[in-house]
């Protein structure tokens, strides 16, 4: 998105609802200032998380997602994350393949009491991406169709 | 006696596998050829553009078309059958979902040109030739379609009213869709003609909870004849593709390649594969995951081998800035 | 279905939205976006104002689904939810935007991107609930049984509330007395009351109580099932000692040959046999056959215990017991683990024999303790004429703990005033803040003051027995900045008390782990809510109660223990709890049974049914964490109010053009 013309990246972020949803509501209390970069969408568990939701955000224009939940070993759910782990692993190497920088998708452990750390993280990914620039997904595959240049003229 | 409805047959960017895919329903062609007119089928007959230019608008019944888009005369061969056809289905894993010849989005026109024209092993091409899209010759001047740079579906250059997927489509598949447009008795249009249930419905292996502890590539391990093959850590795409060829590849020890694409209702193909293989694996730390997914070499090119240029990313991002590369030469 | 209707209702909470928000402006985009039929900014939502006006829109413009963007849901989704259903909405019909929290109070100077932000998170809600679809919460009758796991004060007090409104209670003790850390101490601040005095009387009731089944030396080994019905696996491990015969004599102690140091009641000073009852006031009063030092176990000979018990009690061939229970309730009362003193080594505890952990001096002084009463140097006979007592160990400091042990001081004075009481000697007492905070705590700090203690404001720097002149020598030296004269000082003493914190447990994670409760960052476990929901957690009909909580001193511990009672006594006398509609289910038409999700789910919720070879959810144990949900590679599994269409819808809102004048509308997934 472009802000009082200057780039200023959209980060979608899929928050568990029991850490770093919690997380974030603490940053809040807490008056913790971070970037307005993040917009976040709660979800009960990382575990949760399908890999399409983040391929849609991207696909929507998104320039990065931030995934965030309960540290290892303190799921709510006892152990969603480490399904969510094996998930973003694989789902790293795929958005490798097709060409995204890795900072673009991240995922981090951020507990009910981590305000600081969650208002952290957001800054930190934002000035990554800052420095990467816009995704601008779409704009992977311009109309190359001549034909359909000229149906819509007609 | 009424008229026959009008059927034509096309192939764009394809391998000739789905023409041969309707030769394979066998007697059933003479049913084909009883029930329809063919008016276009230039694999198999002489039939010219311009006939189907001639024709009036609407005037083909249907059109079973084949093959990706990637070039502008596949683009104007779409344009003009979605004009002349009251109905176009997208037929073929290349029509519905890019398929093999979709894998070329993991690259860009130049990146292709520069390997097979100039830098592949087997090229000898000391002018560096490329093709062009002009080219004078005594006679004239020559015209060539423009090469796209990302390959689409026939879905993305026009609306498209059904889809039959597989690679090619299977006889059954084949003859349930005729049979359905025979009696009218089609689904609302933009549905895919086929199951809604994945190849493992059909897979008569053996399955028990999954617990990957590694991934074998096919030439690596003999795999049980009873046991599913993703247990046994060959990748099957099976879990995550839509039913419909009778799980032919895995009943023969090969693991589903995806090439009925995404079950019913599934957005992208790749990403229900990769979350289904991702889950089964059995490790804890990220560490141990790492380990085990270095077992799976490309894993992009595994989950989305049939429908990438229809999955949400589409295409690998191109590098050297987008707009440079639009207008650049051919 | 005709089309939705939803009303919008964006909060400016006061200020505290409005000032970094334009509230108005959000609301007037919001009546642009697809479906949104009324727009309003309101004050304060949560007021009755504003829920009357939803409730109001809701019959007159015949809305469908509502969005409040306000505060975070944990704070007031309930409430929101509850207006909705008085007008005959159904609750789950509505969203919630957290404008406040993750937008306003983050981002207050800037206004443009808070209200952008703002935007979007209003946009997901709308584009979200238009796929939301009415759901009907599960009721469940709730067990009136309750497991206490702890059978500290805390959990003694939470046990004795429920059992005496005559339900009943099972305690699980690791240990193979109740009594906890309480029981070690001598006096309590600031009464100075006898710990034991007001102490064995609750174990007792406890012990002989006829609703309270004490399991002592077990632990809980598995948690499954949900609030209202949980089923516990505890391992009741073999005391060797038949508790039906032993009549509690003592004759086994007296005989057995082997001594043991013991590190847990009286930690490390005295000495215990290897057949033993932890202390006189134990409940239950039988003893318990430590076979780590038990000659038999190594050798096979001795048995001296089974030849003088006269019922014939010893059990050497005894094994554990798995005993299942089912409870409605459970409270963690799991209590503390006193910070270890050697990891600050410039204190020199564990290198100089008469630096004292506060839990030491608890035993010295304690009339029934290794020297009865007498507070005496490690040589156990000298009486030290100098003692210094330093404050805040491995509290306060970001090397150890950074919280504060909220009980250090004030046993502090309790030491120093025994101390004086009992040796007459000069104590020194070392701290960085007096927190004497509790009711009747500042006075006595006042009586510590008149009593003639040396009060130093400082943190110290190192105990050592390195003499710098003849007064130092042969004792040891306390060497600290005196922050309120601003000079070094060196105090020379015979005898050094260093308060030691409170740490959570060691296995606190993996307890936590099994209850469904998270740990904070200090390791504690984490309430529901910090000041309004101080007992409850995350996890319904879990609740936890005094040091597992946070570091607390008696009082505050018997207040969370009798909390957490009158907690769950409210749900026994409903009888019935409701759950959250949000749960996993799966479209066996289409089930392919690739078994992929068999393994996602922590509550082995999912069975797998060979005959139609489809995977099924059974509803009761499935928790809504929506795992196998995302696992599922045919994409047939519902996770009911995080629904594919409906996260999908979120994103496509959330993704929307701000800064358009016009919002585009919704694509259909």
């Amino acid at each position: 998105m472009i802000e009082n013309g200057t780039f200023k990246p959209v980060i979608v972020g899929f928050l568990c609802n029991w850490c770093s949803y919690r997380a974030a509501d603490l940053a809040g209390t807490s008056r913790m200032g971070y970037p307005s970069t993040l917009r976040d969408i709660r979800i009960m568990c990382t575990g949760r998380l399908d890999p399409t939701f983040v391929l849609r955000a991207l696909q929507k224009g998104a320039d990065g997602v931030l995934i965030m939940g309960c540290h290892p070993g303190q799921c709510h759910y006892q152990a969603g994350n480490y399904k969510a782990i094996r998930r973003f692993a694989l789902l790293k190497r795929t958005l490798r393949q097709l060409g995204l920088e890795e900072e673009r998708v991240q995922l981090h452990w951020a507990s009910a009491a981590e305000g600081v750390q969650f208002a952290e993280t957001v800054a930190r990914m934002t000035e990554q991406i800052k420095a990467l620039g816009p995704l601008d997904w779409s704009h992977n595959w311009p109309n190359e169709d001549p034909y359909a240049v000229e149906e819509a003229t007609e | 006696m009424t008229q026959k409805p009008k059927l034509a047959l096309y192939w764009a960017s394809s391998c000739g596998g789905c023409e041969i895919a309707v030769l394979g329903l066998h007697e059933k062609i003479l049913d084909v050829a009883a029930a329809f007119d063919i008016v276009f089928w230039p694999c198999v007959m002489d039939f010219k553009y311009a006939d189907v230019e001639a024709m009036e608008d609407g005037e083909i019944d249907v059109c079973f078309f084949n093959g990706a888009i990637r070039n502008d005369e596949n683009a104007h061969l779409a344009h003009l059958l979605r004009r002349k056809s009251k109905v176009l289905v997208a037929f073929g894993a290349c029509a519905f979902g890019g398929s093999m010849p979709g894998l070329a989005n993991f690259y860009d026109r130049d990146t292709m040109f520069n390997w097979i024209y100039m830098d592949s092993p087997t090229t000898i091409n000391p002018d560096k030739v490329l093709p062009q899209k002009r080219y004078d010759t005594p006679e004239g001047e020559l015209v060539l379609p423009g090469f796209w740079n990302t390959v689409k579906t026939l879905a993305q250059v026009v609306p498209v009213d059904y889809f039959l997927p597989g690679c090619p489509p299977e006889a059954q598949s084949i003859e349930a869709a005729v049979t359905a447009i025979v009696a009218g008795e089609l689904p609302p249009p933009g549905s895919v003609i086929g199951s809604d249930v994945t190849v493992c419905d059909e897979c008569k292996r053996t399955k028990t909870e999954k617990k990957i502890k590694r991934f074998y590539r096919p030439q690596e391990i003999i795999p049980d004849p009873d046991i599913c093959l993703l247990e046994q850590g060959l990748f099957c795409a099976g879990i995550g593709t839509r039913s419909g060829c009778g799980a032919k590849c895995p009943a023969v020890g090969m693991g589903c390649r995806g090439c009925y694409g995404p079950n019913e209702g599934v957005l992208d193909h790749g990403a229900k594969i990769l979350t289904g293989i991702a889950s089964a694996i059995d490790a804890e730390t990220a560490e141990e995951v790492e380990i085990i997914l270095d077992t799976l070499p490309d894993p992009a090119g595994y989950f989305y081998r049939f429908h990438l240029p229809d999955s949400l990313l589409r295409r690998k991002a191109r590098k050297n800035g987008k707009k440079q590369m639009d207008g650049g030469p051919q | 279905m005709s089309e939705p209707r939803v009303g919008v209702y964006v909060c400016h909470c006061g200020h505290n939205i409005a000032s970094a928000v334009d509230v108005e402006h959000v609301a007037e985009w919001a009546y642009k976006l697809p479906f949104v039929t009324i727009a309003r900014d309101n004050k304060f939502m949560c007021a009755s104002t504003g829920q009357e006006q939803i409730e109001q829109d809701v019959k007159e413009h015949d809305l469908t689904h509502v969005v409040v963007a306000s505060c975070s849901p944990h704070m007031h989704e309930k409430t929101f939810r509850n207006a909705c259903a008085r007008c005959g909405m159904n609750p789950y019909l509505f969203e919630m935007a957290n404008i406040r929290e993750h937008a306003s109070w983050v981002h207050p100077n800037d206004r443009d991107g808070a209200t952008n932000k703002a935007k979007a998170l209003v946009s997901a809600a709308v584009h979200r609930v238009i796929h939301h679809q009415p759901l009907e919460p599960m009721q469940v009758n709730i067990r009136p049984e309750t497991l206490v796991v702890g059978g500290g004060i805390a959990g003694i007090q939470a046990a004795l509330e429920i059992a005496d409104a005559g339900h009943h209670v099972y305690m699980v003790e690791r240990e193979p007395s109740i009594g906890g850390h309480m029981a070690m101490f001598d006096k309590t601040f600031p009464t100075l009351d006898c710990s034991a005095c007001i102490l064995t009387p609750k174990m007792f009731d406890v012990g002989s109580h006829p609703h309270i089944t004490l399991l002592t030396y077990s632990e809980v080994e598995q948690v499954d099932g949900y609030v209202g019905n949980f089923s516990v696996r505890v391992r009741k491990k073999a005391r060797r000692v038949d508790e039906d015969l032993c009549t509690g004599c003592g004759s086994c102690w007296e005989k057995c040959p082997i001594k043991v140091l013991d590190t847990v009641f009286e930690a490390g000073l005295g000495y215990r046999k290897a057949i033993y009852r932890p202390f006189p006031q134990a409940v239950p009063k039988y003893p318990v056959i430590d076979t780590e030092n038990c000659t038999y176990y190594k050798t096979g000979k001795c048995r001296m215990c089974e030849k003088v018990c006269q019922t014939n009690a010893i059990r050497f061939d005894a094994e554990d017991e798995i005993l299942n229970i089912e409870v409605g309730n459970i409270v963690l009362a799991t209590g503390y683990k006193l910070f270890d003193c050697r990891r600050i080594p410039q204190y020199g505890y564990g290198r100089l024999e008469n630096v004292f952990t506060s839990l030491e001096f608890e035993r010295l002084t304690n009339a029934a303790g290794p020297t009865d009463g007498k507070v005496v140097l490690r040589d156990g006979e000298t009486v030290p004429e100098t003692v210094a007592i330093i404050h805040c160990v491995g509290s306060r400091d970001k090397h150890y703990n950074s919280h504060c042990s909220a009980i250090c001081c004030m046993s502090s004075l309790k030491f120093a005033h025994l101390v004086k009481e009992k040796t007459g000697a000069k104590v020194y007492n070392f701290y960085i803040d007096m927190r004497p905070i509790s009711k009747g705590y500042e006075e006595f700090y006042h009586r510590l003051l008149h009593e003639g203690t040396t009060f130093i404001r400082g943190k110290v720097s190192e105990i050592t027995d390195a003499a710098h002149s003849p007064e130092e020598e042969g004792k040891l030296v306390v060497i600290c900045e005196d922050t309120l004269v601003g000079k070094q000082r060196r105090v020379p003493v015979d005898m050094v008390l260093l308060a030691a914190g409170l740490e959570p447990r060691a296995d606190s994670s993996e307890v936590g782990h099994l209850f469904g409760v998270s740990c904070g960052d200090t390791g504690f476990f984490i309430e529901r809510h910090p000041k309004l929901d101080p007992v409850a957690t995350m996890t319904e009909g879990v609740f936890i109660a005094g040091a597992c909580q946070g570091a607390k001193d008696i009082p505050d511990s018997v207040a969370q223990g009798a909390a957490a009672a009158a907690r769950i006594l409210s749900t026994i006398s409903k009888g019935q709890v409701i759950l959250e509609p949000i749960r996993a289910s799966i479209d066996e038409s289409r089930c392919s049974g690739c078994r992929i999700c068999n393994n996602m789910c922590p509550y082995n919720a999912i069975d797998f049914v060979e005959d139609l070879a489809v995977s099924r959810v059974n509803p009761a144990l499935c928790k809504g964490c929506g795992t196998c949900v995302a696992a599922c590679p045919s994409q047939i599994i519902t996770g009911a109010h995080f629904t594919f269409d409906q996260l999908m819808a979120e994103i496509d809102g959330i993704m929307v053009d701000v800064t358009a004048d016009d919002p585009f509308a919704v694509e259909a997934v």
